[in-house]
């Protein structure tokens, strides 16, 4: 049974390993994933710990359905106090990993204490062994995995490792496990390098019973056949996720040149078809490749046509790194684009928040806020492609004043570079947000106001909004399973309805993120994936588990709750310009320049958003400063946290 | 009319769920040792080759085996294993140039490929049609096409080339 998968306690100061079962009673209470990655990250670690302290825990996960035969159910979850925000640290990658450790027998992980020399963690078949890494040590991310695999003589070992970037405590450090499965935002590969834990390796070959295996497999197939039918999906599996470059460029929906604008002039040359095309004659016409059981198949791979990492292999660049290394920086040429991408894989680092805080630092450079001198001589002009690949090299590897300033994240950097540069840097609770430009999208700025790892786009993203969807579609997707009669509406500048759009998104993504499956395959960028309604047929013919989609809408309020309690334990108010729920005062103040006549001249009504910000916390349970009422905490079973059940 | 899987590996996205239901529909079990078919993967290549059993004609397994376990069902152009026959010696596995017999080591069992007895449940599920189960006569036919395709794209760019000097 898939059920049968143990958690494991590993204490890397002192060596010590225990494995438990997982209840039954919890199973149904936090799934698994995400949602029992917080209930035992607010269990096992103390307020006010010291995210690089030997006392953080590391809780790394495979969802309830991982390794089953559910669809795209290959997400690895990984959690620890964030050392770049200081509240919930939580990153969720694809791949291959979360399977391969659910087949060596494990669900949980939960790592606490510091090696005294770096060290690997081995998994194999129901086995734990702590192995010597320090010859592993500042190996890029692919050449650890592979060292992995030689050393072990198993060329089927799955290994989420930390890179460079992790072992110089860049803040803003990956997990990183194949080519370029990120688990990427809040510096979980941090939190690895703070541990002396190069990787954790898994290969196991063990038995998942599946409950009802032929209904299991017929189920799938009707899944899969609802998904890869979703147009964004057969567009997504040729194309990656760079197909809506275009889109929402033209629409005037990203923010370029560090929220200047919210366009991009020369954006062309990075469309994915481009892209194809200079990498075809390496690639040839069929070049997708996907996570573990996934028929969606969304990353493009790539070899680096030319400059000095030319020929090098990779997957990607997805929408991320379109922003992150053309579109912000304004240096929109693909190879630059290609190369970026590579780097940050490589060195395992964010590539949202290297790009964000490179164009912050631009536009500062831009300004006279920093000089010529607090870059070492770098010409930090937008457009510059050189200055962006070498300030890649130059954070993970804190070279000089800048990058070892950027290196800390953006709040620190804005700390140590002082004079007014906080006011330009583009983040919610500490973190960068996506290159995406919210102003003309109300419900998209309240998600990543509210999101509990700070700026989020997988936290909560009602994009459907973007559709225009008859207000009847919107009305059936939203009233279920819980039912609501409030107003929705289909016009995306709109703030009415949308904070229950907001909160019912929220509690769709914890469940996908608990069941372990990956969020194309529910109402996402797609309005007819499934979701709530589907999942207790799935869970059910796996597992055996029976629920009502009630019941797993339960599972999410309630872990989502415990992400908020986390966060205020570790100091969160709604309104602090560093941890609070709010947006960057350009969002309020700075109308959008370019785009579209229903973008243009836009900016968050700063009235109207606390409004609706009042009315999500209504939504769910919480008091006016944005805490959960301990009527809440007593409806979904945690008002005796932390209960130490596990 | 005998039916063979073709593979076209440069369209395998190295998803692997074709090992994922192959293990689920024989053996009722999540688990890709059990599968037939396996995927192998060069990550840093983006390479990814499913490798099943090809049911050869002058099948090495079934000269191999020394008590006759092993046998060619005509009906589906599929080589068999007669389990009742068989001693679990694991000769077969040692001589198929393609490592697609395999041996269980929890059922103490080989196994192989028996496409799924017509309808070849890695076919099914593989919605880039990497897998293929197509008649043993057009595999070739296929190839040719595709061969000549790309010969004749040659000799057009050819054509232009020449054009231009
Ligand atoms: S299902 Fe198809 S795409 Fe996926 S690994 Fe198998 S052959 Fe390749
Ligand atoms: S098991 Fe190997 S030798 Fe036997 S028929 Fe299949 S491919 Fe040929
Ligand atoms: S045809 Fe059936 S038995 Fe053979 S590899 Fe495919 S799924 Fe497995």
């Amino acid at each position: 049974m898939p059920l049968n998968r143990k958690i494991a306690y590993i204490d890397l100061s002192t060596g010590s390993i225990e494995t438990k079962p997982i209840p039954l009673e919890i199973r149904k209470k936090f799934l698994g994933g995400r949602g029992l990655d917080a209930y035992l990250l607010y269990n096992h670690t103390k307020k006010g710990c010291d995210p690089l302290g030997p006392d953080n825990t590391l809780l790394v996960s495979g969802g309830i359905l991982t390794a089953t035969c559910a669809s795209a159910t290959a997400r690895t979850h990984v959690m620890a106090k964030s050392p770049l925000t200081g509240l919930l640290g939580s990153a969720n990658m694809g791949g291959f990993f979360a399977p391969e450790m659910a087949w060596a027998g494990f669900h949980h992980l939960v790592i606490k204490g510091k090696a005294k020399h770096p060290v690997y963690i081995y998994i194999h078949n129901g086995e734990i062994e702590i192995r010597d890494a320090r010859d592993l040590w500042g190996l890029s991310v692919t050449e650890t995995q592979w060292a992995i695999r030689e050393e072990l003589g198993d060329q089927e070992v799955k290994s989420m490792v930390c890179g460079p970037a992790g072992e110089n405590l860049v803040r803003f450090a990956n997990v990183m496990t194949g080519i370029k499965n990120s688990g990427g935002r809040t510096g979980m590969g941090c939190v690895m390098g703070s541990k002396n834990l190069k990787a954790v390796a898994a290969r196991g070959t063990m038995d998942i019973d599946i409950a009802h295996p032929a209904e299991a497999l017929e189920f799938n197939k009707r899944f899969i056949d609802q998904i890869t039918s979703a147009k964004v999906n057969q567009t997504q599996g040729t194309l990656g996720t760079p197909f809506i470059w275009g889109a929402t460029n033209s629409w005037g929906g990203i923010r370029c040149r560090n929220f200047q604008y919210n366009q991009c002039e020369y954006a062309d040359d990075i469309e994915p078809e481009r892209i194809d095309e200079i990498c075809e004659e390496t690639m040839g016409p069929y070049h997708m490749t996907g996570c573990f059981g996934c028929q969606v198949h969304c990353r493009a791979q790539y070899k680096i046509p030319e400059g000095p990492y030319a020929g090098r292999y990779d997957e990607g660049p997805e929408y991320t790194s379109q922003g992150a290394f053309g579109g912000e920086p304004d240096t929109p040429r693909a190879v630059t684009v290609l190369t970026g991408n590579h780097l940050v894989d490589q060195f395992g680092m964010d590539n949202l928040e290297t790009g964000s805080l490179i164009s912050w630092a631009m536009e500062l450079y831009e300004l006279g806020i920093i000089d010529s001198k607090q870059t070492d001589g770098l010409d930090l002009r937008f457009g510059n492609d050189e200055a962006v690949l070498e300030m890649i090299e130059r954070i993970c590897y804190r070279k000089g004043w800048l990058g070892d300033t950027l290196a800390d994240g953006g709040i620190a950097a804005s700390k140590k570079i002082g004079k007014n540069s906080f006011d330009y840097l583009i983040h919610v609770k500490g973190m960068s947000n996506l290159h995406s430009d919210e102003r003309a999208t109300p419900a998209l700025a309240l998600n990543i106001a509210l999101s509990s790892r700070g700026s989020d786009h997988l936290r909560s993203r009602p994009a459907i909004d973007l559709y225009h969807l008859p207000e009847e579609v919107l009305r059936k997707i939203y009233s279920s399973p819980v039912p609501y009669d409030g107003p929705l509406s289909s016009e995306h500048t709109e703030y009415i309805g949308k904070a229950w759009q907001v909160f019912w998104q929220e509690n769709c993504y914890m469940a996908v993120d608990c069941l372990g499956i990956c969020k194309y395959h529910t109402t996402f960028l797609g309005a007819t994936l499934p979701n709530f309604e589907d999942w207790p047929k799935v869970l059910y013919y796996n597992t055996g588990i029976e629920m009502t989609p009630k019941e797993i809408w339960d599972v999410a309020e309630r872990c989502n709750n415990i992400e908020r309690l986390f966060n205020l334990r570790e100091g969160l108010k709604k309104d602090d310009p560093e941890k609070g729920d709010v947006l960057n005062h350009r969002y309020h103040d700075e109308p959008t320049k370019r785009g579209a006549p229903d973008v243009v001249g836009r900016v968050i009504d700063k009235k109207k958003f606390l409004e609706m910000r009042a009315e999500i916390y209504e939504h769910k349970g919480w008091d006016e400063n944005g805490v959960p009422t301990p009527e809440t905490l007593k409806r979904l079973g945690i008002d005796k946290e932390p209960s130490h059940l596990l | 009319m005998a039916k063979v899987l073709q593979i076209n590996y440069q369209k395998c996205t190295g998803c692997r769920l074709c090992e994922l239901v192959c293990a689920v529909a024989h053996d009722g079990k999540s688990n890709p040792a059990r599968s037939r078919i396996k995927v192998m993967k060069w990550e840093a290549e983006g390479l990814y080759v499913p490798m099943s059993c090809n049911h050869c004609q002058d099948a090495p397994c079934m000269n191999a085996c020394p008590v006759k376990a092993i046998y060619r069902d005509e009906e589906l152009g599929r080589v068999m294993v007669d389990y009742d026959v068989c001693i679990g010696c694991r000769t077969c596995v040692a001589v198929c140039p393609f490592g697609a017999m395999s041996y269980n080591t929890k059922d103490k069992k080989v196994f192989k490929c028996d496409f799924c007895d017509g309808d070849p449940q890695c076919v099914r599920f593989c919605e880039v049609q990497a897998i293929e189960y197509v008649d043993a006569e057009e595999v070739s036919i296929e190839k040719k096409r595709e061969a000549a395709e790309r010969l004749s794209v040659a000799g057009k760019e050819a054509a232009v080339l020449f054009g231009q000097l």
